[in-house]
């Protein structure tokens, strides 16, 4: 093997919810209640759509976490030594856009750079103006004139190919009866993008560079899983969290509700910024402590992400446990709860069996609409200088450096859009799934427009 | 009702002393107070005596939480956290680490933060709740539908976009306000549209559309079937029956930010140079000032749990079935 | 809200207000003599016995007046008195006190007396702490509490008064260093120097700590031999030995004159909790005095009325006359009657205000740069067209600052002196090209380190014979060998040259080669990445990978750096390290705990940046300066160096006049620190400063801080520009307006269907 698998923290992590995505799907399997809204959620327009453009998104977020070491070249009589730079699936598929660095900004489709630089011309003499690419449009000899040309050759066979996929694809899956509009447009949209991009982006900058001459479309598709990971990872902490203290105060009552009461109004009554401001300084002095724990750059970020992640679970569990608590008060009550009692069902038992199914539509509901809240969130705090490490790709660090740009004249913009798009695409499609799954599965929302 | 509150305010104490807790833990896992020290007295020609005759001369040379070399009581009661922490409770801040007494910051600080958050706050109620009520009478017809992919469409985007972009457009390229900055009194306007607009924007997609949810669960009741039926005209029936029955949950959401007001907003201020109580305390957390940190996070508290207690006196405002005891 | 700020907006088009409706400053302003500025980070003491930073010093500098001063026109820097009536004379005696002759030996010196004699006349800012009663009494002091409690602005005291500077209010100040309240942080530095400082220290600290917080602390009443007053207007300070550099210091705002009127004004109970104090609100000689003090907001410097005679320079370096510098030489200084320095803490808002018209001078950040700036034909830095028509001036100046790459010398990777260890940071200092760095980070604004000393210092040399040839050669693009390259450097010649260099004195480097070929030539390489590569591959790690292990290298690159600056920064570094081959992890933290392992030793590569104090080679060299390592003395040499030998010339440049001889030694120790590599001598940053047309008398002055007395402002060319560069674009309300209007018609139409569907329900 010329490569070493590596397994980070957070993609163990992400293993682990997968697992227990599946498993919850496999152990809802035949429970109709869950089976019947969900099926509901995929065959509306909205839902199909925007759950394969989520899809899109997970996927790149999956790719980018399969991460490996590279083998060295070997030599005699030694064993086999890897690189200390971790990469990832997505990384080696990208390959041409991650090294294809440049010197500094570029703009999109650009085949010179965006400031003049001293340079000895052809004869001899130093003057000033744009310098060539080192990548972007380096195959064309003379840019005037065969830019055009060129860059509507390569985009009219990306959308050629896409649509040949899409026809596939959509013939294969019509032929199984599985196919309605919307997700098929939304196929084709997707297809056709990713056409345009794979034929154009190994050899143009499609989104430009940025100040270090990284490609923004690289950065882009990087940026995806960082925020994939704070939307989903933080459930990993809420989700405990929540159903545990919220079902317990609502059922147990009594002492048990205060205390639990006492500690989520502390949290609350802490303005959120400040409490992730002290943990997170917390968790950076522990690193810092034990950095034989963490050699590389990618597990220190690594470290720091996660930590955000419990940070931000840590104080954003309240709202969902007092939903809970307020739900089993309720529920508690209810004949069928008083009948298990009666019949003396242990305890456990009646959480587990009883009360929890009953309110799993509450946690599934909340789980969805606090993905995109958390996504922004991201952004946010890393304004504020609390959010993920510094060095990781992620939206709020793209969108925190391009405030800066917008200061330069003429103006460097792409950054920023290339952030603004990325985002609000996922956000969008993560906000109106959301409302498909609260509408199908929130038995209040029925009948609402 | 007055036995409440008071019950209510007992209530806060061991809230509060949580919360005075968790805060000392946090800062002392992350900063001794030598590193304080070393922060105030600068980079260059440090010794070790400027940092003893610091911590001194600041109160920090006491231990955390537990004094061995004190007798008796004193041992809990002569150390850092007891002496920082319990006349917080008589709003006796102290001076901050550089010095400057804390609640006369606060006091003259908090005029900006309220200039700018209580006119976002009414004019973005109202906004949001008009709209909302617009979309909602436009039920059903594609000018709702438009609404609702609008807002859902301005909740995507990052609260970032829209002061970055408010700033370049209106303060940059338009010239209609003055990019960043503060001036009191009545030269104050120019200063604050700019970020009460972007605030306002900001805002609109989440609110309105919860607002309008709000106002659709109403409307689906049997009540406002048989004021219609009754032949109320459309406006009435929204205004005086829907717009009243949801005034508990808008009043829950809303009552208990209402103190909060006076903390400012951290992005906002700090974005357009506002020099109110949300810039403190972004400056507090930057320059490690323990003191102005505990400060405003027990005064966040403080006022959320005040908010709290508002929310519960209002219920009983706009509706008398609602009693307190 | 679109409709409410149309209305406000064209009431204020309408009604022509007198400037233009997005000026951040009040229209009463508009016209006055007024210079704008503004300052990023609110100064956190302004006590001059406690400041210690450039941005506090901004204001310090014009409020208070050290006995001496820097021409503000010639270079190099040279010291002018200021208060003082002629340049302090100096006397050195044994230890046993006899006085001995100027050009004595510096071991032989025991004791230096600096007699400093000021002018008379001069008159302190009109001041509460000064003011008298009927009867000739304080008025304020002591106050009564219930007086006290009817304050509660600085402005009213209602009284206020002045009096004469003396000498004792200059050594009532070095008293101060030591006073336990106030904190100085050059009590520790000083105390080595003046005698008896630090008894003095010892004395008040116990006192301090014997009475309550509340009592006055009478520093005076306790004995102190290192400074005294002789008469009305003359005092002495003793040093310790022989320390030439100390007449820098009082230039400094350390040693400007304190009332003792003001210790006893402000120290009074309830005081502090009102924020007066002298850490608050000054008490000078000088041009301005602070008249406002919001740190949040806004800080207003006034013109001192009682300012004495002061007039601005007739004479000044080659040039100034050319470019208008002298054409108010002779003017009575100050020129301009206030300054606002308005709070400004981000670059962006700051620059966009600057081109408005609202700020009268900016610096230049690199995102704004292309913006401004343009290189000429010969490569050298001008302005924009649209700066031009503009009206805007562009004024540069070397920086007296070092930034460099540091190693941290106790880490048993990068560190050490042995030869594995040298011949890594040599690698490294060859293949981190600064160059690259200077022009993507810095736009160019910066001059590439050679070695320790910044230009503008004694000690620098410049052009090709102040080259490092551990990483540059000669280069004349004509293909010869380089001369440097034959015995200069590479393998164990270089450590064979360098060892000789030790024993006996050497002569530096690049005198060795041909001296011809430097004068012809003045252009200069970086030495290719090979050399490099061999360099590491002859420490043990060939390829980047550890001989012995296999192993790849990684180092670590410790930083306090956050922010979007910093990560493209790293990157930058990151690629860097890779081009040899090296993966670099860079540990970015927090300040405290950068700060931590930098004093801990457990840093291993780090950014690190100095300052000058004051314009002489030993506040640079000093940083390398063994006994001041950081680990274990806390000292300035963050790097941990210790050379022997290093040490001992340092010793003796330190007392050394400027001249040949020192130049000589400097150069053996330039030498010693290149061969060493303990840091990679990175830039030393350029200063580029934009100023409007309407601003004149600027040139940059990098040690002064009394700069602001020698502006001037025509206020009526500021108001029309502003008036030109501030219209506000109207036509995007006449499209919000329109898209309103556009949304009222299907609105009424669907309100009409909604009407018919009701009714016919």
């Amino acid at each position: 093997m010329n490569f070493k698998p590596v397994l980070l923290w957070s993609d163990a992590l992400i293993l682990l919810l997968l697992a227990a995505a599946a498993a919850g799907v496999w152990l809802l399997r035949h429970n109709e209640t869950f089976r019947a809204p969900l099926r509901q959620v995929l065959a509306s327009r909205m839902g199909s759509a925007t759950a394969l453009i989520l899809a899109v998104y997970v996927g790149i977020g999956l790719l980018d976490s399969l991460h490996y070491v590279e083998r060295l070249p070997d030599e005699p009589g030694r064993e086999a030594q890897y690189s200390g730079e971790v990469k990832s699936v997505l990384d080696k598929l990208l390959a041409p856009l991650r090294e294809n660095v440049e010197k500094t900004y570029s703009a999109p489709f650009a085949t010179h750079l965006y400031a003049k630089e001293t340079m000895i011309g052809p004869d001899g003499r130093e003057l000033r103006d744009y310098p060539r690419l080192k990548h972007g449009g380096a195959h064309l000899a003379d840019p005037d004139t065969e830019f055009w040309p060129d860059v509507l050759k390569r985009g009219g066979l990306g959308v050629l190919g896409g649509m040949v996929c899409w026809v596939l694809l959509v013939f294969s899956l019509w032929q199984r009866g599985r196919s309605h509009g919307a997700l098929a447009w939304t196929l084709l949209c997707i297809l056709v993008v990713s056409g345009l991009l794979v034929a154009l982006a190994p050899h143009y900058h499609v989104l430009g560079t940025d100040k270090v001459g990284q490609d923004v479309l690289y950065l882009s598709l990087k940026s995806v899983r960082t925020g994939l990971l704070i939307g989903t990872l933080t459930t990993l902490v809420v989700l405990p969290l929540a159903i545990g203290l919220g079902i317990a105060a609502g059922y147990f009552g009594g002492f048990v509700d205060d205390v639990i009461q006492y500690l989520y109004t502390t949290l609350n009554s802490i303005p959120g910024v400040l409490l992730i401001a002290a943990a997170v300084l917390v968790v950076q002095v522990q690193i810092e402590a034990h950095p034989e724990l963490f050699d590389t750059s990618a597990a220190r970020a690594d470290m720091r992400l996660l930590a955000l992640c419990g940070i931000l679970g840590l104080t954003g569990w309240t709202g969902l446990a007092r939903l809970l608590r307020a739900e089993t008060l309720k529920l508690r009550e209810l004949e069928f709860v008083q009948a298990a009692r009666a019949f003396g069902v242990s305890r456990t038992r009646i959480l587990a069996r009883h009360l929890l199914p009953n309110v799993m539509h509450l946690v599934l509901i909340t789980v969805v609409i606090d993905f995109s809240g958390l996504v922004l969130a991201e952004a946010v705090l890393s304004y504020v200088g609390v959010g993920v490490d510094p060095a990781m790709i992620s939206f709020g660090n793209m969108i925190n450096g391009a405030r800066l740009e917008l200061a330069r004249e003429p103006v460097v913009w792409w950054q920023l859009a290339a952030a603004f798009l990325f985002m609000f695409v996922l956000v969008l499609a993560a906000n109106l799934f959301a409302d498909q799954v609260r509408d199908a599965l929130d038995p209040k929302a029925k009948g609402r427009a | 009702m007055l036995n409440y509150i008071v019950r209510r305010l007992l209530y806060a104490i061991p809230i509060l002393l949580g919360v005075n807790l968790l805060t000392f833990a946090l800062f002392f896992m992350v900063n001794t107070p030598e590193d304080m020290a070393r922060i105030h007295l600068g980079a260059k020609h440090v010794t070790p005596e400027a940092i003893e005759g610091w911590k001194r001369e600041h109160g920090y040379d006491k231990p955390l939480f537990f004094n061995a070399a004190a007798e008796g009581a004193a041992k809990v009661s002569d150390t850092l956290f007891v002496e920082k922490s319990l006349k917080l409770f008589v709003l006796d801040f102290g001076p901050a680490d550089d010095g400057r007494d804390i609640a006369r910051e606060i006091k003259t600080r908090m005029w900006p933060s309220l200039a700018i958050a209580l006119p976002t706050f009414l004019v973005g109620l109202l906004a949001y709740i008009s709209f909302a009520l617009l979309l909602v009478f436009f039920r059903g017809t594609r000018l709702d539908t438009a609404g609702v992919i609008l807002c859902v469409a301005l909740m995507s985007i990052s609260g970032l976009f829209y002061v970055i972009a408010g700033q370049y457009l209106m303060g940059k390229l338009w010239h209609w306000f003055p990019i960043s900055g503060y001036q009191p009194g009545l030269d104050a306007w120019k200063f604050l549209l700019m970020p009460v607009l972007v605030s306002l924007a900001a805002g609109i997609g989440d609110s309105a559309r919860f607002y309008r949810a709000l106002f659709i669960e109403e409307i689906g009741k049997d009540y406002v079937r048989t004021a219609r039926a009754k032949g109320l005209s459309e406006l009435r029936v929204l205004f005086r029956h829907v717009l009243g029955n949801a005034m508990i949950p808008i009043l829950t959401g809303v009552v208990v930010v209402i103190p909060r007001l006076f903390l400012g907003s951290l992005i906002i201020e700090s974005f357009f140079g506002i020099p109110g109580l949300g810039s403190y305390t972004i400056d507090a957390i930057q320059a490690q000032d323990f003191a102005i940190v505990r400060s405003m996070v027990f005064l966040g508290s403080l006022l959320y749990i005040i908010g709290l207690v508002l929310t519960d006196i209002s219920y009983t405002l706009v509706d008398p079935r609602v009693r307190l005891e | 809200m679109a409709k409410m700020a149309f209305a406000i907006l064209a009431a204020c088009v309408l009604t022509a207000c007198s400037q233009p409706v997005n000026s951040p400053y009040p229209a009463a302003e508009a016209g006055k003599s007024v210079l704008y500025s503004a300052f990023g980070e609110r100064p956190k003491h302004l006590d001059p016995a406690r400041s210690y930073s450039e941005n506090e010093y901004v204001f310090l500098g014009n409020i208070y007046e050290p006995p001496l001063q820097y021409h503000y026109l010639k270079r190099p820097y040279v010291l002018e008195p200021q208060t003082a009536a002629v340049m302090p004379t100096v006397r050195y005696f044994d230890a046993a006190g006899r006085e001995l002759p100027a050009d004595a030996d510096s071991a032989a010196i025991a004791l230096s007396e600096y007699e400093i004699r000021i002018k008379p006349g001069i008159r302190y800012q009109p001041h509460p702490c000064f003011a008298r009663d009927a009867a000739g009494k304080p008025r304020y002091i002591p106050m009564r509490p219930e007086e006290l409690a009817d304050i509660d602005h600085f402005q009213d005291f209602s009284e206020t008064g002045s009096r004469e500077l003396t000498a004792d209010d200059y050594v009532y100040q070095i008293r101060r260093l030591a006073h336990p309240r106030v904190q100085s942080p050059i009590l520790g530095l000083m105390s080595d120097y003046i005698v008896g400082l630090k008894d003095l220290a010892k004395a008040l600290a116990e006192a301090a700590k014997a009475q309550s917080k509340e009592d006055y602390l009478d520093i005076n009443a306790f004995d102190f031999e290192g400074a005294y007053v002789v008469d009305r207007y003359t005092y002495r300070v003793r040093i310790k030995g022989k320390y030439p550099q100390f007449v820098y210091w009082l230039a400094m705002p350390f040693f400007a004159p304190v009332p003792e009127e003001a210790e006893r004004f402000y120290r009074q109970p309830g005081m502090a909790a009102k924020n007066f104090s002298l850490d608050w609100q000054p008490v000078g000689t000088g041009a301005y005095y602070l008249a406002e003090n919001e740190p949040n907001r806004v800080m207003r410097l006034q013109r001192n009325p009682h300012y004495r005679e002061d007039f601005y320079p007739a004479e000044g370096a080659p040039g100034d006359r050319e470019a208008g510098l002298l054409a108010d030489a002779g003017q009575r200084l100050p020129m301009v009657d206030t300054v606002v320095y308005s709070l400004e803490k981000e670059d962006v808002p700051y620059w966009n205000k600057f081109l408005q018209g609202y700020y009268d001078a900016s610096g230049i950040t690199s995102d704004s740069f292309d913006q401004a700036i343009r290189m000429n034909a010969d490569g050298e830095p001008d302005l924009t067209p649209d700066m031009r028509e503009r009206g805007i001036q562009l004024a540069t100046a070397a920086r007296p600052t070092l930034s460099y790459m540091g190693f941290n010398m106790l880490d048993p990777v990068v560190g050490g002196l042995s030869e594995p260890a040298r011949k890594l940071r040599q690698a490294l200092s060859i293949a981190i090209d600064y160059e690259e760095f200077i022009s993507i980070f810095l736009n160019g604004r910066g001059l590439l380190g050679q070695g320790p000393i910044p230009p503008g210092i004694f000690g620098h040399r410049e052009g090709v014979a102040g080259i490092n040839p551990v990483v540059f050669r000669v280069d004349c693009g004509t293909g010869v060998s380089p001369p440097l390259a034959k015995g200069g450097r590479g393998g164990s010649a270089t450590t064979a040259v360098a060892q000789a260099a030790l024993k006996s004195p050497p002569t530096p480097l690049y005198e060795r080669g041909e001296s011809r070929a430097a004068g012809d030539c003045a252009k200069f390489k970086r030495r290719p990445l090979e050399e490099a590569k061999k360099l590491l591959a002859e420490a043990g790690y060939p390829n980047g990978r550890d001989a012995r292990t296999g192993q790849h290298l990684t180092l670590y690159f410790d930083t306090a750096a956050s922010g979007p600056e910093a990560k493209s920064r790293m990157d930058w570094f990151r690629k860097q390290f890779a081009k040899l081959d090296i993966q670099l992890v860079v540990r970015a933290t927090d300040y405290n705990r950068f700060q931590d392992k930098m004093r801990k030793g457990s840093a291993q590569i780090f950014e690190w940046g100095w300052n000058a104090d004051y314009p002489d080679p030993e506040n640079f060299l000093f940083l390398l300066y063994g006994p001041h390592r950081k680990v274990g003395t806390g000292g300035e040499n963050a790097a941990n160096y210790q050379n022997p030998e290093f040490d001992r010339l340092f010793e003796r440049m330190k007392d050394m006049d400027n001249g040949p001889e020192r130049q000589a030694v400097i150069d053996q120790m330039v030498h010693i620190a290149r061969e060493d590599a303990p840091w990679i001598f990175a830039f030393h940053p350029k200063s580029f400063g934009l100023r409007h047309g309407w601003v004149k008398n600027v040139k940059p002055n990098l040690m002064s801080h009394n700069l602001l007395k020698y502006r001037r402002v025509d206020p009526a060319a500021r108001a029309a520009y502003q008036a030109k560069w501030n219209r506000p674009a109207l036509w995007p309300l006449a499209v919000t307006a329109a898209l309103l209007a556009g949304m009222i018609w299907p609105a009424v139409a669907a309100y009409r269907r909604r009407q018919k569907a009701t009714a016919n329900a």
